[in-house]
């Protein structure tokens, strides 16, 4: 199946040599999906992901649970390959994204990455205007033209809902927003780049709860056109948007399935501990 | 007992923080004091004139311009290494480096060295190479003395950075270049604070300049000509018998610490702007 579809891509590609290869190969997938295979994470002589197995389902909403420490955060970071960063960490296996392993020969680390929209715990808005925090995405990836750019940057903003709050001082610095504004900002400025998966690291963690039930809310609409996969320590909030529930713990894959079914029928002992808050 | 203790430690920090205050006002003070009558126009516009360091007219422009000269090329040239160096130790290496850490080591050593140690380092150097005292020898002996203490600071203050601003870069995609570019210009305050501690420094040595600048009492037109000094030029002045001469000195003493307050107050001005919105 998975060389068959680059097998097809290649020919079409080859067949209009002017075109867009990116373009083409983005509409030629037809599983959007993330699947991980053997993954083992060490860092420096801890083992922090243990044989790591799953397929993440497309365009609905993915809630990683777990105790901390469980190997969540880390497991969510070897996604957009952030632990290139750190050389102690060592990861064994694969990381099929669009049915390319991301830790495959050859993979350039960027594309990964802007694959990837990620939501992180605090809100870090760029030392620049609240426009340009939005802009920066398409800037950096080769957009010039100011008409676009004005364009993405108003549309994403104006689908977070915070155009209406910010219209008029957009061009003033991103810090001075509150920190619920700041987390909605980063979310368009990771939409920008136009993403096909985002990522959420607790990412409501930080927020009041106005703020994340907005949050929450935005996670909802964005589900049908990209595929989520959030970290989360409330259980209540998996419990509200996710559809799909992964329970960790200790580095390991317990237990997985349908909201629904995951939450009223666990199949774990661990796992009913885990939910009874037996444990956390 | 106890409320003894707390008595006896409150009066050791309050006398600390004012004996702190009486040397800052005594200095400044005497400074103005003896300087500020011999403090005329003339001595900012003119060059000193023949017998100015016996009392006759002229002024210390020589060495203004000679110190503005200096310390702005030095300046040019540390900063210039001083932030691709920062930016290597910081976000190129891991955290974790040996390599970062031993740089950091000899930073702390250089930082150590007495500045007239780099006025004899950069001295013998310009002899090697067969340079006389110039201001391009000042320059770079100057550079020499102020690089450790830019680039140690800078690198502090770089390191209190958290983690989420390169993240959140890199997870847009971002290079490492690109990356670098917007933590500058969060790091912009603490770049400014990190040349105003040199400019500090460096203006205001005169070990570093003796040999190597040399001392004028013209203005150099080129780089391989001498240059006079406000620090040279006020131990100079200071050296004279004539009082008049040895006032003038805390007038250049004032001029001095006048130029250093405009360098912080216009470094400040633009870093503000500097640091707001565009790329």
């Amino acid at each position: 199946m998975i060389s068959q579809n680059h097998q097809h891509a290649d020919d079409i590609t080859n067949s209009f040599p002017g075109m867009n290869e990116a373009i083409i190969l983005r509409k030629l997938i037809v599983n959007q999906s993330i699947r991980v295979e053997n993954l083992d994470v060490y860092i420096e002589e801890q083992h922090i992901l243990k044989d790591i197995n799953m397929t993440i389902p497309e365009k609905s909403i993915t809630c990683i649970i777990g105790p901390s420490g469980c190997g969540k955060s880390t497991f969510l970071k070897t996604l957009n390959r952030m632990h290139d960063e750190t050389p102690e960490v060592k990861i064994t296996g694969k990381v099929f994204v669009d049915d390319e392993n991301i830790y495959g020969p050859g993979v350039n680390v960027i594309d990964t990455r802007k694959k990837m929209g990620l939501l992180a715990q605090r809100p870090c808005p760029l030392p620049m205007s609240i426009y340009e925090n939005v802009a920066y995405g398409p800037r950096i990836h080769g957009i010039k033209r100011r008409k676009a750019i004005n364009q993405t940057v108003i549309q994403y903003l104006q689908y977070v809902g915070l155009w209406d709050e910010v219209r008029e001082r957009v061009h003033t610095s991103a810090t001075r927003l509150s920190i619920g504004q700041q987390q909605r900002l980063c979310l368009a400025r990771g939409l920008a780049i136009e993403p096909e998966y985002i990522l959420g690291d607790e990412a409501t963690s930080a927020l009041d709860p106005l703020s994340t039930k907005k949050i929450e809310e935005l996670f909802v609409k964005l589900k049908e056109k990209y595929t989520i996969i959030l970290v989360t320590h409330t259980l209540r909030q998996a419990k509200r948007i996710a559809d799909y529930i992964i329970f960790m713990y200790l580095g390991k894959i317990i237990e997985e399935g349908p909201t629904e079914s995951f939450f009223s029928n666990p199949k774990k002992q661990l796992t009913r501990d885990y939910l009874s808050g037996s444990f956390s | 007992m106890k409320f003894l203790e707390e008595k006896i430690f409150k009066v050791i920090m309050i006398c600390a923080a004012m004996i702190i205050l009486f040397v800052l006002v005594y200095i400044i003070g005497t400074v103005f004091y003896r300087g500020f009558h011999s403090l005329t126009l003339d001595m900012i516009t003119k060059l000193p004139g023949g017998g100015f360091y016996l009392g006759k007219e002229g002024g210390v422009l020589n060495a203004i311009v000679g110190s503005l000269y200096i310390i702005l090329g030095a300046l040019a040239i540390s900063i210039l290494l001083s932030v691709p160096l920062v930016m290597f130790i910081n976000f190129y290496l891991p955290a974790k480096s040996i390599f970062a850490s031993l740089i950091r080591f000899s930073l702390d050593i250089l930082f150590g060295i007495p500045s007239i140690v780099y006025g004899a380092f950069g001295f013998a150097i310009m002899v090697y190479l067969g340079i006389r005292a110039s201001l391009l020898g000042g320059i770079l002996t100057v550079a020499m003395l102020i690089m450790p203490i830019m680039m140690r600071s800078f690198d502090e203050i770089t390191r209190l950075l958290s983690r989420d601003l390169p993240d959140a870069l890199l997870s847009l995609g971002a290079t490492k270049y690109e990356m670098t570019k917007v933590i500058l210009r969060q790091l912009m305050p603490g770049l400014v604070t990190a040349i105003l501690l040199a400019v500090g420094r460096g203006i205001g040595d005169a070990a570093t300049v003796l040999f190597t600048a040399g001392y004028t009492d013209n203005i150099p037109a080129s780089l391989n000509q001498p240059a006079a000094t406000l620090p040279l030029s006020i131990f100079f002045q200071l050296g004279s018998p004539v009082e008049e001469v040895q006032n003038r000195a805390y007038a250049s003493a004032i001029i001095l610490t006048v130029i250093i307050l405009i360098l912080s107050f216009s470094a400040r001005y633009i870093s503000s702007k500097f640091s707001k919105n565009k790329l």
